[in-house]
């Protein structure tokens, strides 16, 4: 495997200010918006940004997470089990204006998924999609991004990864390239 | 995390600690589901589920056939009181029949010990074993030791005493094989005639004294005297047991400890437990039930994501 960064921890920072405001730009005071995470790795983008706006805002954003381990399309097309990770949301949708958050857009099937999912906290008045990177051109559905960090050309081959301080120690975006590609 | 162990729920001796371990995180998930405006999710659209009752239950066929419906599985009831095999059918020739109808996985209870383990080594589907006889109850020992899990944090290291006809009672077999593999230290406590005579030898203590055992434990959970299964008289009376070995609150009151009941169900109030203790703030016996459908659906859940797609 061959990595790529495609985005450094200062891009990262600039690339989430801008999905930040952007957010703001369109949501005013986040009165009727309410902010969900994907489960498990959209979660981070999730705190990220909300840390983000919250101090830009001086007032709190509703927030959750949402597991789509049961709403998933390949359940008995995998090998392993999916086991489920943790929702979150103690509220109610109805009416609101949703913005779905995860890492990386790739097939659309996680957001076919979760956009399914989310219909069990009511209907939404809107629902928007925020990813950090946006793997064009590899999807099996017609689901595209509101709000997006970074647009990346990959093959499916390709892996793309959204690494965090927390957990991995440094901000980045990498890309992995199997050898044989060259 | 890997899949269970097993194909099949036939007991809870062929599980191993992880597999429970699985269970009860997966369950976990399906707690919050159920708790929900909405509950269900759509996972198991695609699988049909008999439910095959060759012997009453009211509390286990709802739980199981709710647990079904909540994963959006499809689901076909089948009791043994309406059926052919009053017309002297065979348990595999029923079986089969229903399997042609293309179903893929069989929730079964039977009179019969080993009558889950006997299908499923003839059958192309996955069973669930919903009580066989006085064998095994698996997914009633997998509830009440979730429910010992949520109210403790944990199994290791509880005592648990289990309380009255334990001869006859399926559900103290899988609860001693499922608290032991958890790490709990349990006890059985009844008459000398409803204690099998071997039954130290799985590493239980047997205990004749109720208030010994009461004040030796954490938790106790009581069973029904089954006298549907007694063909004979092993105590002199029904007002004799419950004045020896009945758990009222005046009992409780008493203890060094405060301790948690829990019930199988059904209960005979007044018998093995009274009123005033089945509803007390140290009975968790309704969230046994409740505990009892996420419990059910994860077992669900796990088994069918292995059944193969045709």
């Amino acid at each position: 495997m061959e990595k790529q960064v495609i985005l450094n921890e200062k891009q990262f920072e600039l690339t989430l200010q801008r999905l930040c405001h952007q957010l703001i730009e369109n949501h005013d005071n986040f009165s009727n918006t309410v902010l969900i995470g994907l489960q498990p790795r959209g979660v981070h983008v999730l705190n990220r940004l909300k840390t983000m706006i919250e101090q830009k805002l001086g007032s709190t954003v509703q927030c959750g997470n949402l597991d789509i381990t049961f709403y998933r399309d390949d359940f008995r097309r995998r090998e392993r089990p999916l086991i489920p990770s943790v929702t979150n949301i103690d509220f109610i949708i109805e009416g609101k204006n949703v913005v779905l958050i995860d890492d990386v857009l790739f097939t659309g099937r996680t957001i076919r998924s979760g956009l399914d999912a989310l219909l069990a906290f009511g209907r939404p008045q809107k629902v928007e999609l925020l990813a950090v990177v946006d793997r064009r051109f590899k999807r099996d559905l017609p689901i595209q991004g509101d709000y997006i960090g970074k647009a990346v050309d990959t093959l499916v081959s390709e892996r793309v990864a959204v690494e965090w301080k927390e957990l991995e120690g440094e901000d980045k975006v990498i890309l992995f390239t199997p050898k044989e590609n060259g | 995390m890997d899949n269970i162990s097993v194909d099949h729920l036939t007991g809870i001796k062929h599980l191993t600690r992880e597999d429970i371990e699985i269970i009860f995180k997966t369950a976990d998930s399906f707690k919050q589901v159920i708790n929900r405006p909405i509950k269900k999710v759509p996972s198991l659209r695609d699988i049909t589920i008999a439910n095959l009752f060759f012997e009453n239950s009211t509390r286990t066929r709802l739980s199981f056939e709710l647990a079904e419906k909540r994963l959006s599985a499809d689901v076909v009831n089948f009791s043994a009181a309406s059926s052919s095999v009053k017309k002297g059918e065979t348990l595999v020739d029923t079986v089969n029949n229903i399997l042609s109808m293309k179903v893929d996985m069989v929730v079964m209870r039977h009179p019969n010990p080993g009558a889950a383990k006997f299908l499923s080594e003839r059958i192309d589907a996955a069973v669930i074993n919903a009580g066989d006889g006085t064998h095994e109850h698996p997914t009633q020992a997998l509830l009440d030791c979730y429910s010992i899990r949520e109210k403790f944090g944990s199994v290791e290291g509880k005592k648990v005493v289990i309380v009255g006809d334990i001869l006859h009672s399926r559900v103290a077999l899988s609860n001693i094989y499922a608290l032991q593999k958890l790490g709990a230290e349990v006890m059985v406590c009844g008459p000398t005639t409803l204690i099998p005579k071997y039954i130290h030898e799985l590493g239980v203590k047997v205990e004749h004294n109720l208030m010994k055992a009461l004040n030796w434990c954490d938790v106790a959970n009581m069973l029904r005297i089954q006298l549907e299964r007694q063909d004979i008289q092993y105590f002199p009376s029904l007002r004799e047991y419950s004045m020896l070995y009945g758990l009222n609150k005046e009992i409780l009151d008493n203890l060094d400890k405060e301790i948690v009941v829990m019930h199988p169900g059904p209960i005979n109030r007044g018998v093995e437990i009274t009123s005033d203790v089945a509803d007390s703030k140290q009975s968790i016996i309704l969230n046994q039930v409740e505990n009892g459908v996420a419990v059910r659906m994860a077992v669900i859940y796990l088994l069918a994501s292995k059944i193969e797609r045709h």
